[in-house]
């Protein structure tokens, strides 16, 4: 007899960076739970799946994401944004505060727990803000906001231009051990800008956004985070010298941690030729050597986490003129595809990748998940690594359809997405009907 | 005239190959002699309905655009912002839609968002002509300069041409170095370096702070309109000093190589870049350089409707200005 409850993913490559280990070998499932892992694992009860061929990991967390809800629905919604993430190996997303009305206080932040709950097919995480409506004049109401679930406090989308606020928070923020995210950005600095100034802005004449005006605020924001103790956390992190101080600080055990987005590793400012507005986000794609130096930091383990940086806008939005068209571009469904594409011949392996997109991020927030072990929650991904597509905007999930890497051949894509013990995305899957049934539509 | 007009729109010159350059510096000159006869106009553009979509304001550009597609015999149409629903806020892409449905075949654009050309040249089917895309390019400008240049210098290799002022704001600095830099002149640049991005050097131009070093030996020099608006977002302190610094002055014109050109794109700040006597003087082109504009404009019309009707009969030419770059 069939239990629906119990399932048993058998013969896969099982690779969990937490505790290192990469064989061959079966998991079991039991009400939404990882009951056991290893070589011979077996059940009479369970409803097998066979992943022959297939790598199984724990389902990625992308910690940084725009979910858009509340009050940008056109863009995204729980519902689309999670089904994006789901397609993309997703199980969980730290969804930022910049919404209208702002996350900055705990209605807010019920809100975006309860609604992402019953609208959405992954775990969601908000953030809430660190000023009332991202005005950067008053704190939030920080207590209240992480106590009704935010898991970390950030301005996301601007950055805190007054330091003696940024200090404030970062300071009250100990109370609760939350970390603070920092859009590092200086605004005097970025004013006008629509691209990274360098060589590409002269020469196409678009304004550019210097590399300074990300890194005066990683070094602002790491010296604060010495004095006041806090656990700073530098959002997408774009520019070499950002990676140097980080390093740097790290090294004389500051609290800081790092993720990069996905597009910083692949591409730079030389994307934009031709007035490329999928290939504008903030911050600005930058230069060969940036992007060299932060796949340096990854290798070495001073960027600690890859997110995407999802930030939806309608086809109508971004094909305005260039400097009008909004920041930010999709990444749900194809940072993992891209990134176990095209980074392991960078030097970062498999292994690598998936900590940086898993485990790393759940550490930086104190989740529990991230990893294959009996008791946390069965949140899987299962990964072909062979096959060859193409990314097709036109098939995305997500309302956002603005990506530079339309058309890029990725080798390898998702077989399935378990949420808590559940499919919530299996392309292929038909034989096992209870599956089908639970691919999003 | 046997090399053929390659493009559908003029957006740009970067990456214009040097034949192209002196195919419309050559038909210009033609079009120059049209002008000088007492009936203006040929049949060319008869028919053709030619639109000045003008997102800024520009009395200059926009009467040198329209008298060069009436001399051609064109239909024209000027929208600007205080007309057009632009200011309702309709998108860009649905004017020119509309724009197209009601029969456009060229649009003139300026626009304060560089790309701005490129973005309508991407989803429309007729062509677009850049009369001045933000801090971009202004090919038209561009092209008259070298034009000017060339019929008093007789060509424009080994010339050396200095450009003075707001470079990083200036859509006339970056079309005329792209211009001369294609024809082998050597650059120079000179202004504040707040107003001068270093990253010009990449492509072999001369950056100076000093105006009399930048100046010294100089076959042209190009003078750009220096804005207000700088001085309060700090670019500098004030046009006195500005002047001071970087006016061109009787004295240092003095100073100059013999037959310097003076040029100016217009309108100029008489006693801040240019003083009133260089600018009345005999080394000054000022207005030869609005008369070509014409010529300039003429001929470019000309290339793309002919261009085009070559070009219908003929698979795979380029469509676009800048996919002939790579
Ligand atoms: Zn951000």
């Amino acid at each position: 007899m069939v239990d629906d409850n119990v399932i048993l993913i058998k013969n896969a490559r099982i690779l969990d960076p937490a505790s290192g280990k990469d064989e061959t070998g079966s998991v079991l499932v039991k009400n939404g739970v990882i009951e056991k892992i290893g070589k011979s694992v077996s059940s009479k009860v369970a409803e097998e799946i066979d992943a022959q061929n297939l790598w199984l990991f724990p389902g990625l967390v992308d910690m940084h994401v725009h979910l858009r809800q509340p009050g940008q629905d056109s863009k995204e919604t729980f519902a689309t944004g999670t089904r994006a993430a789901a397609a993309g190996g997703v199980t969980r997303v730290v969804t930022m505060a910049n919404t209208i009305p702002v996350l900055d206080n705990k209605t807010g932040i019920e809100f975006v727990v309860e609604r992402s709950k019953s609208e959405g097919c992954v775990h969601v995480h908000p953030v809430g803000s660190v000023s009332k409506g991202l005005e950067g004049k008053e704190i939030s109401d920080i207590g209240e906001i992480v106590l009704a679930g935010a898991v970390a406090l950030s301005d996301d989308g601007k950055g805190v231009m007054d330091a003696q606020l940024f200090r404030r928070a970062m300071e009250y923020s100990t109370i609760f051990d939350v970390p603070i995210i920092s859009h590092c950005e200086d605004h005097n600095l970025s004013q006008g800008g629509a691209m990274n100034e360098g060589q590409t802005s002269t020469f196409i004449g678009l304004p550019g956004i210097p590399a300074e005006a990300e890194t005066v605020m990683v070094s602002r924001d790491i010296l604060l985070a010495k004095c006041t103790g806090a656990r700073l956390h530098i959002a997408h992190v774009s520019c070499g010298e950002s990676v140097d101080l980080i390093r740097t600080y790290k090294k004389r055990g500051v609290k800081v941690t790092a993720e990069t987005a996905m597009h910083y590793l692949l591409l730079t400012d030389k994307a934009v030729e031709g007035y490329n507005t999928n290939a504008k986000m903030n911050p600005p794609l930058r230069t060969e050597e940036d992007r060299q130096a932060l796949l340096e930091g990854l290798r070495d383990g001073t960027i600690d986490a890859i997110a995407s940086d999802h930030a939806p806008h309608t086809r109508g939005e971004k094909s305005q003129e260039f400097d009008l068209a909004p920041f930010g571009i999709v990444g749900l469904e194809t940072t993992l595809p891209l990134m176990m594409s095209y980074l392991p011949q960078q030097g970062l392996n498999p292994l690598d990748l998936i900590r940086q997109m898993t485990v790393a991020p759940c550490e930086i927030l104190k989740l529990p998940a991230g990893k294959l072990e009996p008791g946390m929650i069965a949140d899987l991904t299962l990964w072909n690594p062979t096959g060859e597509s193409q990314i097709d905007p036109n098939l995305f999930f997500s309302k956002g359809h603005s990506t530079p890497f339309s058309g890029w051949k990725v080798t390898g894509r998702v077989e399935a997405t378990i949420v808590a013990g559940r499919v919530v995305y299996a392309p292929s899957y038909s034989p096992a009907a209870s599956l089908a049934a639970a691919r999003p539509s | 005239m046997t090399t053929k007009f390659p493009y559908k729109h003029l957006l740009g010159l970067r990456g214009m190959p040097r034949e192209t350059i002196e195919l419309i510096l050559d038909t210009a000159r033609a079009m120059k002699e049209v002008h000088s006869r007492k009936v203006k106009k040929v049949p060319t553009l008869r028919g053709k309905i030619v639109v000045n979509l003008f997102y800024e304001p520009s009395t200059r550009t926009r009467t040198s655009f329209e008298l060069a597609a009436k001399r051609l015999s064109a239909d024209t149409v000027g929208i600007s912002t205080t007309t057009s629903s632009v200011v309702k806020g309709e998108s860009l892409l649905d004017t020119a839609h509309t724009l197209r449905v009601m029969g456009a075949d060229i649009i003139i654009m300026r626009h304060s968002s560089s790309g701005a050309p490129h973005l309508l040249a991407e989803n429309l089917n007729i062509s677009i002509i850049n009369a001045g895309d933000g801090i971009n390019e202004h090919p038209t400008q561009g092209l008259l300069d070298l034009f000017t240049i060339r019929e008093h210098k007789g060509q424009i290799q080994g010339l050396t041409v200095t450009i003075a002022g707001d470079i990083r704001h200036s859509r006339v600095a970056r079309s005329n170095m792209w211009g001369l830099l294609t024809l082998g002149a050597k650059v120079r640049m000179v202004g504040p370096p707040t107003l001068v991005p270093k990253y010009v050097r990449d492509l072999g131009v001369e950056v100076y702070t000093d105006f009399d070093k930048a100046i010294d030996g100089a076959d042209v020099i190009n003078l750009l309109r220096i804005q207000k608006e700088r001085m309060t977002a700090n670019f500098f302190p004030n046009l006195r000093e500005y002047n001071r610094l970087y006016g061109m002055s009787s004295e240092r014109l003095a100073n100059a190589k013999p037959g310097v050109l003076i040029m100016h794109p217009g309108p100029i700040n008489r006693g801040v870049e240019i003083s009133s006597e260089v600018a009345d003087s005999p080394s000054s082109v000022i207005l030869e350089q609005v008369t070509n504009g014409i010529a300039v404009r003429m001929a470019v019309l000309y290339l793309l409707v002919t261009g085009q009707r070559e070009r219908s009969t003929e698979e795979g030419a380029s469509s676009f200005l800048w996919e002939a770059e790579s």
